[in-house]
């Protein structure tokens, strides 16, 4: 028997309230997917699990507080199966009423193989409407040849008011708390961190003029905006000056090679969150725009996975639509290093000797000075600007 | 106007040869005779020799003769007596009239009309009881059609007609003794769509010819214990009208086939699986089928039943595909 434990889902967690479980005892499961909800005070964070098997027993209800560590579910994995098989509910299990009625009938050759386990009969249609609206339908009981589920099951299943597992309503995040956390990860850096801050301005006519180009030759869904390429070049920037993407904790530097790079979002309700990009360096621009776009909604709508709340190495402000010029920012623990970006704004600069009107942007770096230094600082945000002025590299 | 099937295409034929002097019919015994099944009864006085014509027993030269006469500016209808016969000119249906069309890049069109009847339970033994429809709904290149009421017996042979390439009209032997109302205007047929003659929410029988008396038989047998059955008359067998059946499908999600084909490579069997493979996300239940019994059919009366689709079997399967355990 495995146990699956709470995890932590960033460095200043210590505990969590359970909110909703995905799955039930029999459940199987495999690596990677979503068991449950918990609320952390940054928000509603689904949480996986990273290794397949059957679930056997829930540890811990909803609304329950836990510590970080504490054991939420009991299963078993794929190689302790052979151990004992679950026994399916003879109640509702159609091929046992079946057979109990016809005893004559040979015995389905399941019988005698104790691993294969039973496919429950659920039709196309059941099946199909089931995902739609969230409801496993291995829980419901089948009305259908053989007791198969069918779409009438599946839509008696889901009662009246339709969806079960997606209540309409999040349970609110408490503001304070989120404030709370917000403040001690903010102090903490503060307190701890001796930032250095350096900025500079980028033209970024050649980079919107290549947008612009590529935007007009593709439909609505496929355009991209200019935050796409400041992600790719901060990555890409970072593969040259490692410094800047990792973390620094219990007096050690510990630098990372994939890059993962916070996004920091701003909630409607208040606050903000921090959730990471993953393997931005390895992602063509057109699969970062919708990856990017899926995470600002699920941050806003609270269905952020735990991986993505613990995995950023390096954030990315911006905050340009405020209409700020440059930010000033706070790097987030125990990353070493945050870009910020101001807004979009026309200048008179110098091109080739004379003076000309061209869209710039502020970059800002605040990096951590155990780590590295202002020279490497200095490179790192003239990579982004040099990556900026050949877009058709990203 | 109260009449049988039979009388229904005799008014048909009587009426395409009255309105167009390049139809004439020709087949074994349709003349003196007045059809093996006295369809033609009557006309070879109203319209003579040259316009009703008895052939040899030569299913390969009076089919040829007729696509002959077809590419020649004709407008023939040619009655094979029984689709079991139909096999001695296979060869000029498949390899001839089916193929000008393609071969002389558009050229030459084989404006045809093949009545044959077809289908069991008159007793009438192993040779003359078969359902293959499906053979010739394999053969790109046909049209084939099989009326399966009063109206579509009166109306759909105009309609063969008007088409530039061959018809294959599938008559059931069954219906020519049935009677019913006909109205008054009915001379032209749907021959390209598929009906749907019971509208019900449950499940969806899907039958064609002979069957559909069983089929809307069935669907009123269920109806009793409150099943719903939306019975679909395919009136062509090619081309299959898939959306009638899967607009039909997507409803009810549940369907029967009913074919008096044998199971194995039957039409019952394709439609299943254009079912399959255009709805099967919107499929409550597998699929299923009522055949004829993969044996030759039997000459003995309660044999002969026991190997066609039946009342009792549409809805014993129904049921069984709805859950309910009879």
């Amino acid at each position: 028997m495995s146990e699956f434990r709470l995890p932590s889902l960033g460095a200043d967690m210590d505990d969590a309230t359970l909110r909703e479980w995905f799955v039930k005892p029999g459940d199987t499961v495999k690596n990677g997917d979503i068991v449950a909800a918990v609320e952390t005070n940054k928000g509603i964070i689904d949480i996986e699990i990273f290794e397949g098997g059957t679930i056997e027993q829930i540890m811990v209800q909803p609304d329950e507080k836990v510590p970080v560590g504490a054991v939420l579910a009991l299963y078993r994995t794929e190689h302790e199966s052979e151990v004992k098989r679950l026994t399916p509910e003879p109640a509702t299990h159609p091929f046992n009423k079946e057979r109990a009625s016809q005893p004559e009938r040979t015995p389905e050759p399941e019988s005698t193989s104790a691993e294969a386990p039973l496919r429950k009969r659920i039709s196309p249609a059941a099946r199909k409407r089931a995902r739609e609206l969230g409801i496993d339908p291995d829980t419901l009981s089948g009305t259908g040849p053989d007791g198969a589920v069918t779409l009438d099951d599946v839509l008696a299943g889901a009662g009246p008011a339709a969806p079960v597992t997606k209540p309409a309503t999040q349970p609110e995040l408490s503001r304070a708390g989120m404030r709370q956390v917000i403040a001690a990860a903010m102090a903490r850096s503060k307190r701890e961190i001796p930032h250095y801050y350096l900025s500079t301005t980028i033209d970024m006519t050649p980079a919107l003029d290549w947008l612009e180009a590529r935007n007009t030759q593709r439909p609505l869904p496929e355009r991209m905006v200019y935050a796409a390429l400041l992600l790719k070049a901060v990555a890409m920037a970072v593969k040259k000056i490692p410094e800047m993407n990792g973390y620094f904790a219990d007096g050690q530097v510990q630098l990372d090679t994939d890059v993962h790079i916070g996004v920091a979002i701003s909630l409607r309700t208040g606050g903000l969150v921090v959730p990471a990009l993953h393997n931005v360096t390895k992602k063509s621009l057109d699969q970062l725009m919708p990856d990017f776009f899926d995470l600002v909604d699920r941050a806003r709508s609270g269905h952020l996975r735990a991986s993505e709340l613990q995995d950023g190495t390096i954030t990315v402000t911006s905050l340009g639509e405020q209409g700020v010029e440059t930010v000033f920012p706070i790097i987030y623990p125990p990353q070493i290093a945050i870009v910020g970006f101001g807004s979009l704004v026309d200048r008179v600069i110098p091109v080739a000797g004379k003076p000309a009107v061209r869209r710039v942007i502020n970059a800002s770096l605040a990096a951590d000075h155990r780590v590295s230094d202002g020279h490497r600082g200095g490179l790192f945000l003239a990579e982004i600007n040099r990556l900026l002025q050949e877009p058709e590299s990203l | 106007m109260n009449m049988t099937y039979r009388e229904a295409m005799r008014a048909a034929m009587r009426e395409a040869l009255q309105q167009d002097e390049r139809v004439f019919l020709m087949g074994e015994d349709v003349g003196r005779y007045g059809g093996c099944y006295a369809v033609s009864k009557g006309l070879l006085d109203e319209f003579g020799e040259e316009r009703i014509r008895d052939t040899p027993l030569s299913e390969s030269a009076f089919v040829g003769a007729g696509i002959g006469a077809a590419l020649g500016g004709m407008r023939p209808i040619v009655e094979v007596m029984t689709v079991n016969f139909s096999l001695l000119c296979l060869d000029q249906i498949v390899n001839t009239a089916a193929t000008l069309r393609h071969m002389s890049g558009g050229q030459f069109s084989v404006p045809v009309v093949l009545r044959m009847t077809t289908g069991a339970g008159r007793q009438l033994a192993a040779q003359h009881s078969h359902s293959l429809e499906c053979w010739y709904a394999h053969v790109p290149g046909l049209r084939v059609i099989a009326p399966a009421t009063l109206e579509d017996m009166r109306g759909m042979l105009r309609v063969a007609l008007e088409d530039p390439d061959p018809v294959i009209i599938f008559e059931h032997n069954a219906l020519y003794n049935r009677e019913g109302e006909l109205p008054d205007d009915v001379s032209v047929t749907e021959i390209r769509r598929a009906a749907v003659r019971r509208t019900g929410n449950h499940i969806s029988l899907i039958c064609y010819g002979g069957n559909l008396v069983k089929a809307l038989e069935a669907a009123d047998e269920l109806a009793k214990s409150g099943i719903e059955a939306e019975v679909i008359d395919l009136r062509s067998l090619r081309p299959l009208d898939d959306a009638t059946i899967l607009t039909s499908v997507r409803k009810t999600r549940r369907a029967i086939m009913i074919d008096e084909g044998w199971h194995s490579g039957s039409l019952a069997a394709e439609i299943g699986m254009r079912i399959s493979e255009q709805a099967f996300y919107d499929l409550d239940a597998p699929l299923a089928r009522v055949c004829t019994a993969e044996v030759p059919i039997p000459y003995p009366s309660h044999l002969e039943q026991a190997a066609l689709p039946q009342v009792a079997t549409i809805v014993s399967k129904a049921r069984e595909v709805l859950g309910q355990h009879v």
